[in-house]
């Protein structure tokens, strides 16, 4: 018993922390799911004797310390379960992107020598029975849900709850011997190992160690205030190191409650009825809400659609200040309680946000408004930057301190330098230990000193302390001068404005920036309908000197903006045009998933660009199309190009 | 596949290639023909179909079949000939009946309450389980509210199977119509039938949606081991589920056996899959 305490007191293991768990907060829920309409809830007392009986039932079955345990599902708390027996008998749980398709799974499975795999169901096990030839190591499949399997061969397949009940009967030799495995850990063996998604070349699997993840999610869980009466949807795929500190790391070192959805497609739904107080969600889930309220709103009735707007326009003017504890008159306050009880808070409860005390996105770049949106409602949404490699935390946002253009200060623990080319590089307890059987990548990213690259170029804001990102490492180049190009960073700025669909700024080895500018045809067509201004053709439309002064205008703003950062102040637009033509996949200007192909862009355009730098006025062009059947034609036009009013970083301050 | 089913006698049993017992037939069809006034339906039709089997009736448009199904439920009454259905001759019989006697069946043009809930629907297919009066049911007090609490609780592993969780409060009027098929089935399935007959499960449906509704076809009979006979107009659906298959044309039997027998049958291929002309 007194070793048992002790054990619990270390904390450093997964295993010691849910013990610890199941003995102080025994009766609190640690874990929800809704299953056949209803939420089922487990305690930590629960959780923690379903985990003995599944540890001890893989080790009947011959689980060994060190084995691979892959687990291909959804979010359910029986795959958390898994992740956790799995560590108790000192095997490394690798968790799987479970809508992979078959020959995805295979390598990462053959990499890691699988030698038991949990699968969800039918269509899992499937995909594991296609591969199997790959799979020499494989001794055992465990799934959940029997359904249409039951014709199977069942030397390897095993049902879920026939390994718990194996347990349950399992001999005390074995019982004992469970125990020993869980003593012998510490807090530098392996947590869990989680496959980077790979986006160029095979995914590599990072190594976490206890330490890893433990001392991250401490220093988070303390960062956030959070604890034992939190709760938290888990929704993120299992594989995505997020959902691994979230729902593993954080839920074990507080003690919260992890909620798992019924389905993917009831998300929404069960959001709402669980009202979680830490969320976390990617940019594009925030825009697709605020764009489904959009729309919802456009179809109210014209006293709720001016009560909406009435009150929306007051929560952007002070929500965010009363949000991050500024002065705001009295007046205000009180208006914008009585917002929170007309539209805010029936809004909130709708979304299933309600509760949310602690939001975070990341990913991706947030556009303001997006942002500013759910802030003014009273959202405490903010940014955090990471990666895989560091247990997810490097950067993120103090409370009272966030803006939509930076991703934050270090996170407790991190330490960031930034090298001579821009790239960001960080040192933390959460740093990974190596990518597995791959020990040449491991010493490329990883330094002998700790340092990890991220790939990422940003800076440290001076005044502040916050850290910004600006682009890809390798696609942050240098113009003339030597001064920093990033057309990303300004680009991505440009697409947050809603009239501007695509935009491509050039500048390498140039002496000052330019830019291609494609407008979206939906909502500029929109101001031209409510401005009479008669177009029939995308070509009409982008040629329209107003539509031109709207862009310039935009382009200005940014300009401004963009000068106000020294190390970018190059990067501002001196010259533009719009394009006479959307920019296409079909054409090979885009990737597939909309991704612009500088090259290729540069090539075909090659005599627009020498214009913009030729001082001309306009250009008539003539552009080869491909057209969805897959024949071509030729469209041309005679475009414009403008000027934009370059701002001084002096301007800017003063 | 190349036994002959047909040389079976209707009281053996068999298993398939696939492992699945078929047992002795539940209903016989004997010598069926049905008239509407002065037109012939169908025409001294005998068949019959096995306990477990997924049994399917084709042919051309007007060959009688959704007829056909109708006199396999009881709601037509063949004027010659006789269906013996768990070993009894059948009488004609009244609606409530015909519900009560372990039929379900979905339509070809679907037949939900449009306004009603997903959850709703498939609960009218309980109705035959539920023994309170309406009364009871309607101040909800004593046993009608722990016999709803059951049957919801049936109606949910239904859900559940036919992975429909996310459209649970929807009014199935605004669903897709493949989705409204599944609720479809999913009502049909929770009055626990011992035969279910599938009016053209597929029609109108993509090819998705068709590799979803064969796949649960396939489930249903093989997890809760319910005979099924269905309608279908795509022939590669057809060979791909049925064990067996009758063929109708102009009213009357023309082929009859399992997919492969069935496919070289020179009468089917004339009928229905097209004269070659080689």
């Amino acid at each position: 018993m007194a070793a048992a305490e002790t054990s619990a007191a270390r904390r450093d293991t997964v295993p010691r922390l849910l013990a610890f768990n199941a003995e102080h907060y025994a009766d609190k829920p640690a874990y929800r799911e809704k299953e056949f309409g209803i939420w089922q809830s487990w305690s930590w007392a629960e959780a923690k004797s379903e985990i003995n009986k599944l540890a001890t039932g893989l080790l009947t079955i011959g689980l060994k310390p060190g084995d691979h345990v892959a687990l291909l599902g959804r979010n359910r708390p029986y795959f958390y379960w898994a992740m956790i027996a799995a560590q108790t008998n000192g095997a490394v749980p690798v968790p799987v992107y479970q809508d992979s398709v078959a020959d995805e799974i295979a390598y990462v499975l053959a990499h890691c020598s699988a030698r038991y795999i949990f699968a969800e169901d039918q269509e899992q096990v499937d995909k594991i029975l296609e591969i199997q030839d790959k799979l020499p190591e494989l001794k055992a499949v465990i799934y959940l849900d029997e359904g249409g399997m039951r014709k199977y061969d069942r030397s390897q397949l095993h049902n879920y709850r026939d390994i718990q009940a194996a347990g349950e009967n399992a001999s005390q030799k074995q019982k004992a011997d469970l125990a020993k495995r869980e003593a012998a850990q510490t807090g530098a063996d392996t947590c869990a190992m989680l496959y980077t998604s790979g986006t160029t070349g095979q995914p590599k699997g990072v190594v976490l160690s206890n330490d890893n993840i433990i001392k991250t999610a401490e220093a988070s869980s303390d960062f956030d205030k959070l604890n034992v009466n939190d709760s938290v949807l888990a929704y993120l795929p299992m594989a995505w190191v997020g959902d691994f500190i979230f729902s593993m790391g954080q839920a074990m070192w507080t003690g919260f409650c992890v909620c798992c959805p019924e389905s993917n497609e009831t998300m929404q739904h069960d959001l709402r009825e669980i009202g979680p107080s830490y969320f976390f969600a990617p940019p594009r889930y925030f825009e697709g809400v605020l764009t489904n309220v959009m729309i919802r709103m456009e179809d109210a009735g014209k006293f709720k659609q001016s009560l909406f707007h009435y009150f929306m326009d007051h929560a952007q003017k002070v929500g965010g200040n009363i949000l991050d504890g500024r002065a705001v008159s009295t007046s205000d306050k009180l208006k914008y309680w009585l917002g929170r009880l007309l539209i805010y808070g029936p809004l909130l409860n709708t979304l299933g946000l309600s509760k949310v005390r602690v939001g975070y996105t990341a990913g991706e770049a947030i556009g303001p408004e997006i942002f500013s949106f759910y802030r003014s409602l009273g959202i405490n949404l903010k940014q955090l930057y990471g990666q895989t490699e560091a247990s997810v935390f490097i950067t993120q946002q103090p409370d009272g301190q966030v803006r939509s253009d930076t991703v934050g200060v270090p996170s407790p623990g991190v330490e960031i330098k930034i090298s001579d080319n821009g790239e960001v590089f960080y040192r933390s307890p959460g740093t990974f230990v190596e990518y597995y059987k791959n020990p040449k990548s491991t010493k490329e990213t990883k330094d002998k000193q700790g340092w990890v690259a991220t790939g990422d170029a940003g800076f440290m804001e001076k005044d502040t302390g916050h850290l910004r990102i600006i682009d890809r490492a390798k696609d942050v180049g240098k113009m003339k001068d030597g001064r920093l190009f990033a057309p990303k960073y300004v680009e991505n700025k440009l697409k947050f404005y809603p009239t501007i669909l695509e935009a491509v700024v050039f500048g390498a080895d140039r002496d000052m920036c330019t830019a291609f500018i494609n407008i979206d045809l939906q909502a500029v067509g929109n101001w031209a309908e409510r401005n009479n201004i008669a177009y029939s053709s995308y070509q009409e439309l982008a040629g329209n000197p107003d539509v031109y002064k709207m862009v310039q205008n935009h382009i200005n703003e940014i300009n401004r903006d963009v000068a106000a950062d020294e190390m970018l102040s190059g990067c501002q637009i001196h010259r533009f045009l719009i394009l006479h033509k959307e920019l296409d996949a079909d054409d090979g200007e885009l990737t597939r998933t909309r991704k612009v192909r500088r090259r290729v862009i540069q090539d075909k355009f090659k005599e627009l660009i020498d214009a913009l730098y030729g001082g001309k006025s306009e250009i008539f062009t003539k552009t080869q199309v491909t057209y969805e059947d897959g024949t071509s034609g030729s469209i041309s036009a005679t475009l414009r190009i403008e000027d934009a009013v370059i701002s001084s970083a002096q301007e800017t301050a003063a | 596949m190349s036994r002959k089913t047909a040389s079976l006698d209707s009281r053996d049993s068999y298993v398939t290639a696939d492992g699945r017992t078929i047992g002795p037939a539940v209903m016989e069809m004997q010598n069926i023909t049905l008239r509407f006034g002065g037109v012939v339906a169908i025409q001294d039709i005998s068949f019959d179909i096995r306990e477990g089997e997924i049994r399917a009736i084709i042919g051309p448009n007007g060959a009688g079949k959704s007829s056909m199904l109708n006199v396999i439920n009881g709601f037509y009454h063949p004027q010659e000939g006789h269906v013996i259905y768990k070993g009894e001759v059948r009488k004609p019989l009244k609606p409530y009946e015909i519900a009560h006697q372990g039929i379900a069946r979905t339509f070809q043009n679907i037949a939900l309450f449009k306004g009603m809930s997903t959850l709703d629907n498939i609960m009218t297919g309980r109705l035959t389980h539920m023994k309170t009066g309406m009364l009871a049911q309607a101040l909800w007090w004593g046993k009608a509210q722990k016999e709803e609490v059951e049957n919801r609780a049936f109606v949910e592993q239904i859900v559940d199977f036919l992975e429909i969780q996310s459209i649970r409060k929807v009014p199935v009027g605004r669903l897709p119509y493949g989705l409204q098929k599944r609720v479809e089935l999913g009502r049909a399935l929770a009055a626990q039938p011992s035969l279910l007959l599938l009016d053209e499960p597929m029609a109108g449906m993509n090819v998705e949606e068709k590799e979803d509704m064969s796949r649960f076809i396939l489930d249903v009979n093989e997890e809760f081991g319910t005979t099924i006979a269905l309608i279908e107009h795509d022939m590669s659906v057809v060979m791909d589920l049925a064990d067996r298959v009758v063929v109708m044309d102009y009213g009357r039997k023309i082929g009859d056996g399992t997919p492969d027998e069935v496919r070289s049958n020179q009468a089917v291929i004339d009928a229905y899959l097209g004269v070659s002309h080689d």
